[in-house]
């Protein structure tokens, strides 16, 4: 009743404009939006694993228009998938108005109606947000107030359900945040040079819950679960430490095994920088901390949190065949990155200079003490907050170069060497870990002002798994429209297959149009501690996408 | 009855797109966004003392935008001597790399203003599909020119936008 409710106050909103037929209504307001447009002709490949598209043909797409007047701001977005795409959920499959909101705000409210998306400090505790890539999209509808009664100081509540492909789950979620920059709230800070802000946020969730049996257990479900945040952050000249702290209440989970303990996560930042140097430390505690307004939820949908990965996200396709994502029921993890620019006429800098970035992550698990009792429906364990576990899921060196060689060429070298936990991060128990090492190299050539190519080859190493990859491939750009690319991804270590892909764009303005043929090997896409198996395919794909 | 309303908001769109069109350029929305020192702004207050300005959507993980910032920045001194334009760099890095903005752009020795959009609120907002996504904002604050995706030779058009419009004002 209240989504329909809502839907008719942002078509009158929508409507009402038009109504007046006034072209001076319309010079004050913007009316800009979107689309985005993927197919694909789905061939069969039984060699790489790609299945047999019964309907040839799939689309993804949607389009958004915002329409602004003044303080208002109202917009919808229309989603279809015919059918989802090969690593699209298919609960997706159909079309609508997935998504429709109104906002009114000015110097100190700002309050919207229908669906928003938000995050509360990191996200430990609260964020929606939507990743088409990975067919996430967790927005709640309902209504979202933020108040601005002083300088530095945000105050935000909000209520609503949650989407869940197609339709919206009655499991209530609501929240509080509160948000204070000490140095623009408080007159004697303004000028000093420590900077000091903090925050605090609330959530809870309401599912309506009968008694359980889950194996032999009779489990009483908590009907409302409750997570609560605390922030910190302080900045000094050229040094910066942040930190943030989560706390959530028994949350029995299919999840989590339905065990009845707390969770907790502690996100802790450090940092140094001035002009040509940075360097970041971080460190993580995750412990239970899956957090979904469902509590019998195993999908990618209805998450409430976001657990930040705390490891380097690679960029080139080799080394992402081994994606690292944050395990919520538990991990202790630790993260360095420096990045540092070899000055100008400098020996080792030559003419142009260089830059140097080198990152360090390693992520293990918590140690877990079990309770002799520990079954589902159980506290289940104990664990010691500051401990790392003795099983290792991840580690990751990696060492990447740049340097302008002369006017027209720029190159760039990396080595990463990956130490992968198999049954863990993919989920492939009894797998053995996986050792390799990659080297990559980049290189840039401008042919005049406008043309240019740019070549990458990269090799992966290991015994274990799949065996060794090689990887080549070559763009050819026309500036500001043409784009070319050719590329074969080849395992050489079990499958000695190719995975070739052929690629012409043509962008004018904010419009792309993108064509290719290819296959894709399967593998994991992750983000935020959410991964979706995408299987392999093979075809002829088209992707559009056009702002206005 | 969901058909009807789909094909009606079609027609509505269609409709609001030529009148939007005969309204002209658009203003920046307002979105409050905090930058690399964490201090706070609202979008619709960027400018550049009434010169045009870029702004340019990036990652610390996609590689042509990092790209595509460095190629400016080898001629930012240039621009700047030649046009008075400034580039607004708006990172959507979420919290796995968010913390990283601030001393990856330091340790390349960016000298752009540098803003954070952990989740994404200025990106939806300008309807950014993908990065990199650059706009050129028009002296009087209405966005001039957008152009996504980056290939090299692409910085020289930018300026020539930036001159023509230096010269129009």
């Amino acid at each position: 009743m209240m989504s329909k409710l809502l839907m008719i106050f942002v078509c009158i909103s929508f409507f009402l404009p038009l109504k007046s037929q006034s072209k001076d209504f319309f010079e004050g307001g913007t009316l800009t939006g979107n689309l985005d447009i993927k197919a694909q002709y789905y061939l069969k490949d039984s060699v790489i694993g790609a299945p047999d598209v019964p309907e040839k043909v799939l689309s993804n797409g949607s389009a958004e228009i915002q329409y602004r007047l003044k303080n208002f701001t109202t917009g919808m977005r229309y989603e279809y998938y015919l059918n989802p795409m090969i690593g699209t959920q298919a609960e997706y499959k159909g079309d609508g108005i997935a998504n429709y909101y109104a906002t009114y705000a000015n110097e100190q409210f700002e309050i919207t109606l229908g669906n928003f998306y938000e995050q509360f400090g990191s996200g430990l505790i609260f964020r929606t947000y939507r990743d088409p890539a990975l067919g996430l999209d967790n927005s709640l509808r309902g209504a979202l107030i933020k108040y601005m009664p002083l300088d530095g100081l945000t105050l935000k509540a909000l209520m609503g359900k949650q989407r869940y492909y197609w339709e919206y789950k009655d499991n209530l979620v609501r929240g509080v945040d509160a948000d204070f920059s000490l140095n623009d709230g408080l007159c004697f800070l303004k000028n000093s040079k420590l900077q000091v802000a903090l925050g605090a946020s609330f959530i809870s969730k309401h599912q309506e819950q009968s008694l359980h049996i889950v194996g032999t257990n009779k489990i009483n479900f908590p009907e409302n679960v409750a997570a609560t945040a605390g922030r910190a952050s302080l900045r000094y000249d050229k040094f910066s430490l942040e930190g943030e702290y989560a706390y959530k209440i028994n949350d029995p989970s299919a999840l989590n095994g339905y065990l009845f303990r707390p969770g907790q996560a502690l996100l802790l930042t450090g940092t140094y920088s001035k002009k040509g140097l940075g360097i970041m430390l971080v460190g993580k505690r995750v412990d239970n901390m899956s957090f979904k307004s469902d509590n019998q939820q195993q999908s990618t949908m209805l998450n409430l949190n976001y657990l930040p990965s705390t490891t380097r996200q690679h960029a080139y396709a080799l080394p992402a065949i081994y994606p690292c994502e944050t395990q919520a029921n538990g991990e202790m993890a630790f993260q360095a990155d420096v990045t540092y620019t070899i000055p100008r006429g400098s020996a080792m800098g030559g003419k142009y200079g260089a830059e140097v970035r080198v990152n360090y992550s390693r992520v293990n698990s918590i140690e877990r003490n079990w309770r002799p009792d520990a079954q589902e429906g159980t506290y289940g364990y104990d664990s010691p907050f500051l401990k790392v576990g003795k099983e290792r899921y991840y580690q990751d060196f990696n060492v990447e170069l740049t340097k302008k060689l002369n006017r027209s060429t720029k190159a760039s070298m990396s080595y990463i060497n990956l130490w992968y936990n198999k049954s863990v991060l993919l989920v492939k128990p009894n797998e053995p870990n996986v050792k390799a090492n990659v080297l990559i190299g980049d290189l840039t050539y401008n042919i005049d002002n406008k043309k240019s190519v740019r070549m990458e080859a990269q090799h992966l190493w290991t015994k274990q798994d799949e065996g060794n990859w090689a990887y080549l491939s070559a763009e050819y750009t026309i500036a500001p429209n043409w784009f070319f690319s050719v590329s074969d991804m080849y395992n050489y270590g079990v499958s000695n297959e190719h995975y070739y892909s052929f690629v012409g764009a043509y962008t004018m303005g904010a419009s792309r149009i993108q064509l290719g043929y290819g296959r894709t090997r399967a593998g994991l896409d992750c983000s935020g501690g959410v991964c979706l198996y995408k299987p392999a395919t093979n075809g002829f794909n088209i992707a559009i996408s056009s702002t206005f | 009855m969901r058909k009807c309303f789909v094909l009606s908001g079609f027609l509505f769109v269609f409709c609001l797109g030529i009148l939007a069109q005969e309204a002209g350029r658009n203003n920046l929305p307002a979105i409050e966004l905090k930058d690399i020192d964490g201090k706070s702004m609202n979008t619709s207050n960027f400018s550049n003392q009434g010169k045009p300005f870029i702004i340019s959507f990036f990652a610390t993980w996609c590689k042509p935008c990092l790209r595509e910032l460095s190629t400016i920045h080898e001629v930012y001194e240039d621009w700047i001597d030649e046009t008075g334009v400034k580039l607004i760099a708006v990172s959507i890095d979420d919290t796995r790399s968010s913390a990283n903005v601030k001393t990856l752009v330091n340790g390349k020795g960016w000298e752009y203003e540098v803003f954070l959009d952990p989740n994404g609120a200025f990106k939806r907002a300008m309807n950014v599909n993908n990065i990199p996504h650059t706009f050129i904002i028009d002296g009087s604050g209405k966005i001039a020119w957008q152009h996504t995706s980056f290939s090299q030779g692409s910085e020289n058009e930018m300026l020539e936008v930036v001159k023509k419009l230096m010269n129009n004002d």
